[in-house]
């Protein structure tokens, strides 16, 4: 009994430490999530967590100077004298205020001070622009305004529902099929060919690369949705058999040898039997699977390639990181849409994804 | 079982013709029929979401009406040949695919890594010995080098901690939904992620977390991606940590459960620490967890890619072997180093192969 206070203390030592670390996992995605509803001009003037309250200086009132004031001369602001440069970077005036250029060009200074503050301006402008690719309007720090046009993501979006679904159930349908034979059928060969089928759980894919897309290309399955398919089909195959393989071949054999006796035939067997059985198992490798599919960027980026009408999210985001570096008010957004349907997955069916996991792992 | 006058031998002749003329019909119309839809889908310009429904339509009924219709002339056969033949038209589909799209494509890029860069002519072992002499693949072999050792490394280490502060903790399932979190999303959505926190821009205000923390320290900001190679290779590891770490964690976390909770009390008892309890008892009890997850995860690692090609696109030095072979493929259009790249990735799992046959064997399945 007198271990008690001790064994207390160590729990909230462990608890701290696991708080800071849960806390740095957490700090990325929320500071995307945060500045993804940022104006795009605020957010490359201040970071996103000055949404939280913070001490800054304030701008208070602005100073007009004469129009006609030369920079190259020390400028007097208030009855001081400061160069160009310093009110550039911000200057102390003798109050402990700051005066800084609003806007050189007009001549006007803004005065600030010291205070509490945070930056509550929100926008949803940031999604409709990479949604709809309609224009929008960025005013410059230097007060030029640009026009810039956003970019389609709902077509891709659209498209990556179309990519992931069937890519997600063919692989499932073949190997559940592949699974009741392995594990219920006798013939010739099976050992072989289940050997084949662990051997191929971890090949990279990039082994198969060149050789399938020189087929593509001859078959004309290039940039098609059957073609990333078939490829995300066949290099998703093995762990599905195995995955499915594990779980038909524990079911118990009465099953099976009172429905033959029925009269049922194997086909029959599978789908009113064996389906319906496998269901949470399925789940498990679906959400596995189609997760995969979603994330994925090194298949649609080779079968795919430049067809417009096919691109996923994820080779369009790659895109956008390549020629729009430094818009992240587009890029954070567009990576939010992208984690919609994975967080929604996620949170939605954590037991199954687990499992998923649990079960088998290994992916080539 | 037909009240017919032919004699049994007959029937079976005309069975048997009857079939076969059936598998091919129901061969061919599967095949013609799925073209058809193939050309129709791809060539149509319809509204974008009309296109995708028919789309996910067909790509999922299409696939079970093979299986069916092919099934359903099957079972016309005699019972002696159902049997023999309906177990390959269960795994046929799944070996073609596999053949196709894995193990044929592994036995030609093996012989085109020993084709020069057009695949024309015999190299030997030249293109292999260029991986180890030439500047850039020598990079991308160390640099994947640095993501195992570093990458796979702090993942199994971390997730290993994790998983056991969390057994302790009064929050357990909550902060393991937030280390498992980034596992969810892709490497893309990652990248932006991380290419923001290591954002830097000329001038006094940073907007990337590293460089503010960094600035309020008084420190200089940096551009981490690009600066002092090859440690730039950290901060893109970095993200893998991140990633990776809540796989790890879950795995281990389940198998701490396995615990007996009486041999932790009795070490307890005997007053031994915790540290020594975690590297005398848990760590033994799970280390054939430990060796399935570092093989999964070392695995992972020398396949990386997207993050790379997101951050950098292999500049600064950052190259891995993955993205080299997208380049020396696609850009460079050089298929002997490529072929040559990929083949380095299979030797490099080759010992995981041998690895997973064993513990098949072991769990006697096979």
């Amino acid at each position: 009994m007198r271990r008690r206070p001790r064994r207390t203390r160590s729990k909230t030592t462990v608890n701290i430490v696991l708080a800071v670390i849960c806390l740095i996992w957490l700090i990325p995605t929320v500071g995307l999530f945060i500045s993804s509803f940022r104006p795009a001009t605020e957010i490359l003037k201040s970071g996103w967590w000055t949404v939280f309250p913070h001490k800054e200086n304030v701008a208070t009132h602005t100073i007009t100077l004469p129009k006609d004031t030369d920079l190259r001369q020390p400028i007097e602001v208030d009855g001081t004298m400061y160069t160009d440069d310093q009110l550039r970077s911000g200057a102390k005036a003798p109050d402990g205020s700051v005066f800084v250029w609003e806007n050189r060009r007009a001549r006007t200074i803004s005065v600030q001070q010291s205070g509490w503050t945070m930056n509550t301006n929100f926008t949803t402008e940031n999604y409709e622009g990479v949604l709809t690719g309609k224009q929008y309007q960025i005013t410059d720090t230097d007060g030029s305004v640009k026009t810039k046009k956003g970019n389609g993501l709902s077509r891709a979006f659209l498209n990556t529902v179309t990519v992931s679904i069937p890519a997600t159930i063919i692989p499932i349908l073949i190997a559940t099929f592949a699974a009741y034979a392995f594990a219920w059928l006798r013939f010739p060969l099976r050992k072989t060919m289940f050997v084949i089928v662990i051997m191929l759980l971890v090949v990279p894919l990039q082994v198969a690369m060149i050789p399938v897309l020189k087929d593509y290309t001859a078959l004309g399955l290039n940039g098609t949705f059957l073609g990333v398919w078939i490829a995300h089909a066949g290099f998703g195959l093995p762990l599905a058999t195995y995955f499915m393989y594990s779980y038909i071949s524990q079911l118990p054999k009465d099953l099976f040898e009172s429905a033959f006796m029925d009269g049922a035939s194997n086909f029959t067997i599978f789908t009113r039997l064996i389906l319906p059985l496998a269901v949470p198992s399925i789940a498990s490798i679906s959400i596995f699977q189609f997760l995969w599919v979603w994330n994925d960027y090194l298949v649609s980026l080779v079968f795919i390639g430049n067809q417009p009408n096919v691109q996923v999210l994820s080779m369009k985001i790659a895109d956008m990181v390549g020629t729009r570096g430094n818009d992240w008010h587009l890029l954070t957004a567009a990576a939010f849409i992208s984690m919609l349907m994975p967080l929604a997955v996620f949170f939605g069916l954590q037991k199954y994804f687990v499992r998923g996991l649990l079960g088998g792992s290994v992916k080539g | 079982m037909t009240t017919s006058t032919a004699t049994p031998a007959e029937k079976t002749k005309t069975n048997t013709s009857l079939n076969a003329l059936l598998s091919i019909l129901a061969l061919a119309f599967n095949i013609g029929l799925n073209g058809l839809i193939f050309v129709f889908l791809r060539d149509s310009d319809m509204n974008p979401v009309i296109h995708a429904i028919l789309a996910i339509l067909w790509g999922v009924g299409g696939v079970y009406f093979i299986y069916w219709s092919l099934n359903w002339v099957v079972e016309r056969y005699s019972d002696a040949w159902r049997r023999r033949i309906q177990p390959y038209l269960f795994v046929g589909p799944a070996f073609l695919l596999l053949g196709w799209l894995l193990l044929i494509p592994t036995v030609r890029t093996l012989y085109m890594s020993f084709l020069d860069a057009g695949s024309e002519k015999f190299v030997g072992f030249a293109n292999y010995a260029a991986i180890f002499t030439n500047r850039l693949l020598l990079t991308a072999l160390r640099n994947n080098l640095l993501w195992v050792a570093f990458g796979a490394t702090a993942s199994i280490v971390l997730g290993l901690l994790i998983a056991v502060l969390a057994d302790r903790s009064s929050f357990e399932r909550l902060a393991k939904a937030i280390i498992f979190l980034p596992m969810a999303i892709s490497f893309v959505a990652a990248g932006v992620i991380w290419k923001f926190i290591y954002y830097y821009q000329p001038g006094d205000e940073q907007v990337g977390l590293l460089n503010a923390i960094v600035t309020a320290f008084g420190g200089e900001p940096q551009a981490w991606t690009s600066m002092m190679q090859p440690w730039n290779n950290l901060f893109l590891i970095v993200i893998l940590v991140w990633m990776q770490t809540g796989f790890a964690m879950v795995i281990f976390s389940a198998a701490l459960k396995g615990v007996p909770e009486d041999m932790l009390e009795a070490a307890r008892m005997d007053g031994a620490g915790e540290f020594r309890i975690f590297f005398k008892i848990i760590v033994p009890f799970i280390s054939t967890t430990i060796l399935s997850v570092t093989t999964t995860i070392i695995v992972f690692t020398l396949k990386i890619f997207d993050v790379v090609m997101i951050m950098t696109g292999g500049q600064y030095d950052t190259e891995v072997v993955a993205t080299q072979f997208y380049r020396q493929f696609f850009m460079y259009r050089n298929f002997g180093y490529g072929s040559t790249l990929a083949i380095v990735l299979l030797i490099a799992v080759i010992p995981v192969i041998v690895f997973n046959l064993r513990q098949m064997r072991k769990q006697g399945g096979f």
